[in-house]
């Protein structure tokens, strides 16, 4: 125990001298990031290093405030409890000013909850769970991309359109998948009253028996199929569903599988004519994404995929709060960040007052083969703003606060 | 209907073939070199990535490229294996039981940082098998060919394998030493060149169960851990060394997957580890498996497990008095880390009691601390209990599930109440995941703050150090009094233990029961440390961290847990923050520290102490 001890004592002074000189004068502000790095390196790989480049445009820049911008990453592993450990280091022994970052939902909310505990803001970037900014949601916490129920009610106004009246579902038996559903269910039932649900599967995240759980939807025959399966599960319920006919003659529609991450991986095996949400990262041409595109190839040699607009404009709605509020005092910038207007990637973009939630939104579209890739095609932006509950609603959803 | 069944069966086939690949290496390593090889799924793993880049290099559509490239992959697994053995096993035969399950966790967790640097973050994946890319009708439904290809892989590996183990001299010498390891080196075998080829074996045939899956499924970086414990289920429902038993039980469980799909959809991953435990009450030695000869020369035992003497006391009091002047000298945010330290000592020390005096391995500890952990956050959550109150319904919880689950554990022995532990836990972990209107599933309970008056760190610091300190003491208490020497009797002895009238499977019960209270009491510290619970608790890694600490700190002393976590636990929070390769260097970490202090810190400590003393008297009697 003695080892340990004088371990931690080296550690302390090793961390404690230039924790005092930073305190000092105008230094850099900080922002303490924190992220399933090792657990979901596909889509965090990207969106750090699009964090980065951001991070170095705005200091080339002169930095805001006229100090620069400087972030330590942390790893939660895809552990809860980790995320809640990092954010108390980060915040005490780091003194970051800005906590920020999250992949998994239930990390989201934990950070979220250390977030209203303990005073501080916290800037979610990825985590979807509605109950961030609703039954959940504080003063503390944000949310930059389109929720589940945001990006569900998306495919729905598409899904209507559909003639199809007996649906089935797939989704990974986790909360993401299980509240996508409801609000697929609710809604389209709302805008459809003469839709059945005819089979439902909840795979194991992550563990799908892809070819079963193929054959357990075909029994049902339904007219249309609604997934939320992604990553891993969705390449190998494509594949299943390829090889056994499970798509043929059947509309398919699809949560986040036009995202480069998963339609990378697809490759030849993308099925065509899906109605899917994500990311035409070669197609869109916008001259603020040709900007953001340009610079991201120039730094790294490679495309940005959705993980790189989240990171990029995580940093960028940081930055914008920062001027907003004149200081990083997290009071102050909690205030700045409501109601805050920024222009993003994919066009202007505003964290509301009433919920936190931010406006970006998302793309819909198809899904096409093109040269054996997957890429999204007839695609349409939705703007975030025009998918969520009236403000009523969201009075009711989300606790006063 | 039938026409369904019939399809449904089939899926169930196909995916029972990796399974069994993968589970009766596992299962044939183990009976021969009593390796629990938690590194097995790894192997798996990188079958399936070695596959991918050997296929797409040597041209996908081309079926010697194709099936050149599985054959190649297959061949590499197996010298992967020869170097995990050589490098590393090799060194640690000898050593306590159990300690080599330590150095497979270290190489996984090493492999799983090697594979992401190596083939980066995004799944793969793979092309359609060459003459296997189309389907069949079958029962009026397509039926894709490469499954009946992999149903036929199953039976056919089989078959060889019978071949191998009947008709060759390494065969028969395999068998023997699964019998008697001891007599097949009394009689001259070389047993070093047995283990390797036996390991390098059980990899290649890791390796091709991870290869064969490339038309099938994408490979991906989570593959490791999400195998190896479907397949130590299969081992052990099947029968550990039996590898026709592997068969049916691959064939069980991939049956009984596909149809759990059909009939209850949500609860497949529990249904697993449900028919274990139903297996296992039923049949403690699994469906082909034999009660296994006890191993002779039981290693471990090197020390007499005595009551601290007067320098170590000594050694004991100081560390604590440092511990209690902590929060005077170090900053605010390593109170936090110290309050964590603390609380998983409690935690090893739990499982210490299982593992040390009572000879008991539980694979699944971290059901009673996360337990605990429920129990505290339902109490605020749903009886809006305070702190104090809810901190009492932590080990009550836990108790309960520990007297619930250990009536069943105590029935069985060694690996197989192992993994009837873990299957517990595992269905403690589902029901907190798939419970939503209980627990909020993963996401789990928030908002489970202590009392006002213990909201300072340091407070709450002291809080956790008084409890911790309660309870290790009162662990200590029960080690060495009656109960705690019993205990060990039926542990070294059980036929004695009985004839001097001990109830072992009463005094394990017991033993079970208050270990579970001490990591439930732990868990509801740790809940309101964290101001939330989540099943992630539960969840296996989180019992994998109880055995290393235990491990890696010394079974066969009391301060060995207390140590152990702090080593293990505040290694792994320093590396998080150094290195995103925290994985590597932690599984390195352990790799070396197994290699180089086979009985744990202070095991070895003791060990040395001991040949000091020794060296003294023969100095002083000559």
């Amino acid at each position: 125990m003695q080892i340990d001890r004088r371990s931690f004592v080296a550690g302390t002074l090793a961390l404690g001298v230039p924790t005092l000189a930073r305190a000092q004068g105008a230094g850099p502000i900080r922002i303490g990031e924190i992220n399933s790095y090792t657990a979901q390196p596909a889509f965090l790989k990207p969106y750090r290093q699009a964090w980065e480049l951001a991070q170095e445009q705005i200091n080339a820049a002169g930095g805001v405030l006229g100090r620069k911008l400087e972030t330590v990453f942390r790893d939660d592993a895809g552990k809860p409890e980790d995320a809640v450990r990092h954010a108390a280091d980060l915040a005490t022994a780091e003194k970051v000013d800005i906590i920020a970052g999250g992949f998994l939902s239930n990390v989201g909310l934990a950070l979220a909850d250390y977030a209203n505990q303990n005073k501080r803001l916290y800037v979610a970037s990825e985590p979807l769970a509605d109950a961030l900014v609703w039954s959940k949601g504080n003063r503390y916490t944000f949310r930059l991309r389109p929720s589940t129920y945001m990006q569900a009610a998306m495919l729905v106004e598409e899904a209507a359109k559909l003639p199809a009246k007996k649906w089935a579902i797939v989704a990974p038996n986790y909360e993401y998948g299980q509240s996508a559903v409801k609000w697929f269910k609710e809604l389209l039932v709302k805008a459809r009253p003469d839709v059945t649900f005819v089979a439902e599967q909840f795979p194991a995240l992550g563990r799908i028996d892809a070819g079963a759980t193929v054959q357990a939807l075909e029994t049902a025959k339904p007219e249309a199929i609604f997934n939320v399966t992604f990553a891993v599960d969705l390449a190998n319920f494509v594949r299943a569903g390829n090889t056994r006919g499970l798509f043929e003659g059947r509309q398919v529609v699809s949560m986040l599988t036009g995202e480069p991450e998963y339609l990378d991986t697809l490759g030849a095996e993308t099925p065509e004519g899906w109605i899917i949400t994500g990311y035409p990262h070669a197609d869109l041409q916008t001259p603020e994404h040709v900007k953001f595109r340009d610079a991201y190839k120039a730094k790294y040699n490679d495309y940005p995929r959705l993980g790189s607009v989240v990171g990029y404009e995580t940093v960028q709605a940081i930055a914008a709060a920062l001027a907003k509020a004149g200081s990083p005092d997290n009071e102050k910038l909690v205030d700045a960040f409501e109601g805050l207007k920024f222009g993003s990637a994919f066009g202007p973009i505003e964290f509301r007052k009433i919920d936190h939630q931010s406006t970006l939104g998302a793309y819909v579209g198809r899904s096409a083969l093109k040269n054996g890739k997957g890429v999204m095609v007839d695609w349409s932006y939705r703007d975030g703003a025009k998918y969520l509950p009236s403000d009523d609603e969201v009075r009711k959803l989300r606790p006063a606060v | 209907m039938l026409d369904l069944v019939l399809t449904q069966t089939l899926n169930g086939l196909a995916s029972a073939s990796s399974l069994f690949l993968v589970a009766c290496g596992l299962s044939i390593i183990f009976g021969v070199t009593r390796i629990v090889n938690f590194a097995h799924g790894s192997l798996y793993m990188l079958g399936g990535y070695l596959a991918f880049t050997l296929v797409t290099w040597l041209g996908p559509a081309d079926p010697l490229g194709f099936w050149g490239g599985v054959i190649l992959a297959v061949l590499l697994t197996g010298l992967a294996g020869v170097l995990i053995e050589v490098l590393i096993l090799r060194r640690i035969y000898q050593a306590p039981e159990l300690f080599q399950l330590l150095a497979t966790f270290g190489v996984v967790l090493m492999l799983q940082d090697i594979a992401l640097a190596t083939w980066g973050p995004e799944d793969k994946l793979g092309p359609r098998a060459p003459g296997f890319r189309s389907f069949v009708i079958l029962f009026d439904n397509r039926f894709p060919s490469y499954e009946l290809f992999l149903i036929a892989v199953g039976p056919v590996v089989l078959g060889v394998i019978w071949l191998l183990f009947h008709r060759t001299r390494w065969g028969v010498l395999i068998r023997a030493a699964t019998q008697d390891r001891e007599m097949v080196s009394a009689l001259g075998v070389n047993q070093r060149l047995l283990f390797t080829s036996v390991f390098a074996f059980g990899a290649a045939l890791a390796g091709l169960g991870g290869a064969l899956q490339l038309p099938r499924e994408a490979i991906n970086l989570h593959m490791d851990l999400s195998m190896i414990a479907e397949a130590f289920v299969v081992v052990v429902v099947g029968g550990l060394g039996s590898v026709t038993g592997a068969y049916l039980a691959a064939v069980l469980i991939g049956v009984l997957h596909a149809f759990g799909i059909l009939i209850l959809p949500k609860i497949t991953l529990v249904l697993v580890f449900l028919v274990m435990a139903a297996v296992l009450i039923v049949r403690p030695h699994g469906l082909l498996g034999k009660a296994a000869s006890e191993p002779r020369g039981h290693a471990g035992q090197l020390f007499l497990l005595n009551p601290a003497d007067g320098a170590a006391k000594l050694f004991g009091a100081v560390a604590l008095g440092l511990l209690a002047l902590a929060p005077l000298v170090v900053p605010d945010h390593l109170i936090l880390t110290l309050t964590d330290l603390v609380i998983f000592a409690v935690f090893a020390a739990s499982l210490h009691l299982l593992m040390g005096p009572g000879g008991i391995t539980s694979f699944g500890h971290a059901a009673y601390f996360g337990l605990g952990a429920y129990g505290a956050a339902l109490a605020v959550k749903w009886l809006g209990s305070p702190m104090e109150e809810a901190l009492m319904l932590a080990p009550l919880m836990a108790g309960i599930a520990g007297a619930i689950f250990g009536w069943f554990c105590v029935r069985l022995s060694g690996v197989y109440l192992a993994m009837l532990t873990l299957a517990f836990a595992q269905i403690a972990w589902a029901t907190a995941f798939q419970w939503v209107d209980l627990t909020g599933g993963d996401n789990g309970i928030l908002g489970v703050w202590p009392s006002a008056w213990a909201v300072p760190k340091t407070v709450f610091y002291y809080l956790a150090l008084t409890i911790a300190v309660l309870v290790i003491v009162a662990l200590r208490v029960i080690i060495f009094a009656p109960f705690g020497y019993a205990l060990r009797a039926g542990r070294d002895s059980p036929l004695r233990a009985e004839a001097i009238g001990l109830d072992v499977g009463r005094l394990q019960w017991a033993a079970f029961t208050i270990a579970a209270i001490a990591a439930g009491i732990a868990g509801g510290l740790f809940a309101f440390s964290k101001g939330s619970v989540f099943p992630t608790y539960m969840a296996i890694p989180r019992s994998v961290d109880a055995l290393l600490m235990v491990l890696l700190g010394g079974v066969q002393t009391v301060a060995g847990p207390i140590v152990g976590a702090f080593a293990y636990m505040g290694l792994n929070e320093q590396l998080m923050k150094l290195t995103v390769y925290w994985r590597f260097v932690l599984g390195l970490s352990i790799v070396l520290l197994v290699v180089l202090f086979p009985r744990g810190l202070v095991g070895t400590w003791l060990y040395w102490r001991a040949r000091r003393e020794s060296a003294a008297q023969t100095a002083a009697t000559a």
